[in-house]
């Protein structure tokens, strides 16, 4: 085995030490993760890290926001992977590191580095000798590759990590210091605002400028084909240019959307690319006495991030600076490169928060409307806003699915044969992937880049559309086929969880109806057919909590749902309790969740509960309206989500497991409650919902399907 | 143009502007402030939000006339690193967020809740931030938080 292929991979694509850690000289460390904050903590996990590994005051530990100029290049902040891309990286590298300065520290003060201790930085040896990080940082050159050589502390060495720790950024939040980008102003700074049609794909056919010309703080109009907008000296001033653009503006007819009320119909309409996922073939055939089949839907869903995207772009000469918001700054800088036809090298991409993101959003576009914007700028730098309509209806969302499964029973209703098809848009679109770049204004232009069809990752990466679509239970085959859409007239790119919500829905709804009409409990059920001794912790844990199962009472419902996320993630079960008559409430969430080693423990219950109520809000509300002509939930009016008085009390279990790899958390509980919930209204009223959202209209469509 | 006088965050503010301005743009934009945070422009997710007298608004479709002689209080006037308002203590204490972007219009909208009503009931406290919105699922937590501040300003008030 060669050295490089034993060190994390975050850590082989970006070997040189000194690209993630530095001593400055006033007794900081600077960590240079290529991952980015997006409300999940994951700065400060990566600082608890470092700070153990490197026995120094987490204090100490500054965190650098990514940049192209500087940091590694981790990829996309996404798929939960942070920790295990991030965390394992700076594990790593702090590990060497500190043996560099240990050994450094033996020659200074001529003592055996064995002998050596490390506390808050500062190196002591016997006879009172000292040194620190700091003192030898002259001497010590991290310009150097990472060996994989170095080992990074056992689990009882770690103080730090495995224990709950406050978040590092939260502080500036509740004090309004400045961190989001929305918040941030540069010298000289003008304001942007893009048009863009209510009709989905229409193009610009004419574009009256005197309106908008005629507005005080006017600095520039510009248009490229179907890209328009305006630049002016105040964000008030480009609201009242953009609304003076728009009265001048005709559109030519747009594409036609489909059908909203029979998104199953029109997925399984379209041309596909089609891939088997996986195949089990069975030892020896059991008896098939019948198949049942089932049909389950999800619709599109947005990402209604509460902060509408934002970025900031100056040019100077043929090179620009970017700020932006992005999960991925070298992604960012790849399409960017593509549209612009430039070097990588002429664009600088920096990484500065916003609202949570919840997956691929606008924060690439509008870097991108922001970059075309500021070239009419004059080398003034320009913030671009997207609108809360905008927000709604232009970016990305995740992916309506029609998911069928077919169960072949035997006589005891036992599970002899199971085949699992999914048709849906691909769930990736992400920049910097692909020779074509996957940013909106891109397509808009004179000479428009082809619209990006959605793909999937592979499987080996997660997967996408067919992502938890492989059973973890023990059924003996299976067929597991994936109908990738190669038309798209709803654009659409990862949303959390990307396909693993709707098909942990439907296997566990599935699974839930066969149990049932077994007359078996379907925690029992479930366990029977797992063999994985962590996923049935984890379904105990919930069911413990919960009592499993509570005496049935008129009104309230029970139900489970399990998943390990990507199959390969973290570990998750819930049991839902519901409140439902012509309305359905969920009342509580017991959620079990095992993440192997969780490196800050309330970041994890966090993000668990974050997840927990996201994905509530999915299951009873959400749902990406439009018409024929144009997508219609452009508001949170016409796109409710779940408020404070609607949201559950959850309850999270976290089962550390500190021998075991860390993974991440943000994605682990939305399959498993949706599954909960729908397995709950079923225990509470009878009625399989098998089309989300549930709500009073689908609910109603249920019962008479029954 | 005209000029609208009020009490910003305790001090004395003149505006010279169209009293038919939103409140929002005044204090983000002349006002250089960063605590309201725009959302939707439409009044509906609360990010904005900023107390006016006794009660949170949203500042997005506030006209500055309607806060002429008011006393305006932004995240900026309930607290600082030195002198923190209990509900600052109690959000970082229940690490009360995922991104925080909408934790300013929240804050606001539970400080109004405390002027009112001191000692709330969850149910209460869930009432009172209905008309913010939250899309991290931070809420429970928030609860938790506003509930935890309540308590500390009981105590408050209850030491001599």
């Amino acid at each position: 085995m060669t050295a490089a292929a034993k060190l994390p991979v975050s850590l082989a694509a970006n070997p040189r030490l000194s690209s993630w850690v530095r001593f400055a000289a006033d007794g900081e460390v600077t960590l240079s993760p290529g991952k980015v904050e997006i409300g999940q903590g994951i700065v400060t996990a990566l600082a608890q890290i470092a700070a153990d590994e490197l026995d120094v005051d987490i204090a100490r530990v500054k965190m650098v926001r990514a940049s192209t100029s500087a940091s590694p290049n981790e990829g996309v902040t996404s798929g939960s992977l942070s920790i295990q891309h991030s965390g394992r990286a700076i594990r790593q590298a702090c590990a060497e590191i500190r043996q560099l300065f240990l050994t450094a520290a033996s020659d200074r003060l001529g003592v055996d580095p064995a002998a050596l201790a490390i506390s808050d930085g500062t190196i002591s040896g016997p006879g009172n000798v000292r040194t620190s990080y700091w003192e030898l940082a002259d001497e010590v050159s991290l310009d150097r590759d990472a060996t994989p050589l170095a080992a990074p502390k056992s689990v009882t060495q770690r103080a730090l990590a495995g224990h709950s720790v406050q978040r590092v950024d939260i502080p500036d939040k509740v004090f309004a210091h400045p961190r989001f980008i929305h918040d941030t102003a540069l010298p000289g700074m003008l304001h942007g605002r893009v048009l863009r049609p209510d009709i989905s794909r229409a193009k610009l056919a004419d574009l009256k400028e005197d309106g908008a010309r005629a507005v005080p703080g006017l600095v520039a109009i510009v248009r490229d084909g179907s890209f328009s907008g305006v630049v002016c000296e105040t964000e008030r001033s480009a609201d009242t240019a953009l609304g003076a653009l728009r009265k001048g503006a005709t559109w030519s007819e747009g594409e036609a959307l489909p059908d909203e009320n029979d998104l199953a119909a029109f997925l399984k309409a379209q041309p596909v690319e089609s891939t088997v996922i996986d195949t089990r073939t069975a030892t020896k055939a059991g008896a098939k006495a019948r198949t049942v089949r089932r049909q389950y839907t999800r619709p599109y869903i947005a990402h209604a991030s509460i902060a509408p995207s934002c970025a900031m772009a100056q040019w100077s000469g043929d090179r620009v600076r970017v700020w932006t918001h992005s999960q991925g700054v070298y992604l960012l800088r790849a399409d960017l490169a593509l549209v612009l036809k430039l070097p990588a090298d002429n664009i600088t991409v920096e990484h500065m928060e916003g609202a949570g993101c919840y997956g691929h959003n606008a924060a690439d576009d509008v870097a991108l409307d922001a970059v075309l914007l500021a070239r009419a700028a004059g080398g003034r730098p320009v913030r671009v806003q997207w609108s809360r309509a905008d927000e709604m209806t232009h970016t990305p969302f995740g992916a309506a699915m029609a998911i069928e499964i077919e169960a072949d029973l035997d006589a005891q209703n036992e599970i002899v044969g199971w085949r699992h098809s999914i048709w849906s848009n691909g769930h990736a679109a992400r920049p910097g992937r692909a020779s074509q770049p996957a940013l909106l204004a891109a397509f808009e232009l004179e000479q428009p880049f082809p619209r990006m069809i959605s793909a999937n990752p592979p499987q080996a990466n997660g997967g996408g559309g067919d992502r938890n679509s492989i059973p973890l239970y023990d059924f003996p085959s299976w067929t597991i086929e994936s109908h990738r859409l190669l038309t798209m007239p709803v654009r659409t790119s990862a949303l959390r969880t990307l396909g693993a919500q709707g098909n942990v829905f439907a296997i566990e709804s599935f699974l839930d109806e066969i149990a049932i009409e077994r007359g078996e409990d379907p925690v029992a059920f479930r366990l029977r057919h797992l063999t994985d001794e962590r996923a049935k912790d984890v379904i105990r844990a919930a069911a413990r909590r919960a009592n499993w199962k509570p005496a049935p009472k008129s009104g309230i419902g029970h139900g489970i749902g399990f998943a390990r996320y990507k199959n390969t993630g973290a570990y998750c079960a819930v049991v839902a309790e519901i409140e439902g008559e012509e309305d359905i409430r969920v009342r509580k969430l017991w959620v079990a969740v095992d993440v192997g080693e969780a490196i800050n423990p309330d970041g994890v219950t966090n993000q668990i509960e974050g997840g927990a109520i996201q994905a509530t809000s999915w299951v009873l509300k959400e749902r990406v309206r439009f018409d024929t002509a144009r997508i219609t939930s452009n508001s949170w009016t016409e796109y409710p989500i779940l408020r404070f008085s609607e949201v559950p009390a959850v309850e999270v279990d976290v089962i550390q497991r500190p021998e075991a790899d860390p993974v991440g958390a943000g994605e682990a509980a939305h399959g498993p409650v949706t599954a909960a919930i729908a397995n709950a209204v079923f225990d509470c009223l009878g009625v399989r919902v098998r089309n989300l959202p549930i709500t009073r209209d689908s609910l109603i469509a249920a019962m008479e399907l029954s | 143009m005209s000029t609208t006088r009020f009490r910003l965050n305790g001090v004395a503010t003149e505006i010279d502007a169209d009293p038919d301005r939103v409140l929002l743009d005044i204090l983000r934009g002349q006002l250089g402030l960063i605590g309201p945070h725009f959302g939707c422009g439409a009044g509906e997710c609360g990010a904005c939000h900023v107390i006016v007298g006794d009660h949170a608004v949203t500042a997005c479709d506030t006209p500055l006339w309607s806060v002429a002689d008011k006393e305006v209080i932004t995240l900026e006037g309930l607290g600082s690193l030195e002198r923190p308002h209990p509900l600052q203590r109690a959000f970082i204490a229940e690490q009360a967020m995922q991104c925080g972007y909408c934790v300013p219009g929240i804050m606001m909208s539970a400080a109004a809740l405390l002027k009112q009503n001191p000692k709330p009931s969850e149910t209460e406290v869930r009432h009172a931030l209905d008309r913010n919105l939250c899309r991290c699922g931070s809420h429970n937590r928030i609860v938790r938080a506003v509930l935890r501040a309540a308590g500390e300003l009981a105590d408050d008030l209850a030491s001599p």
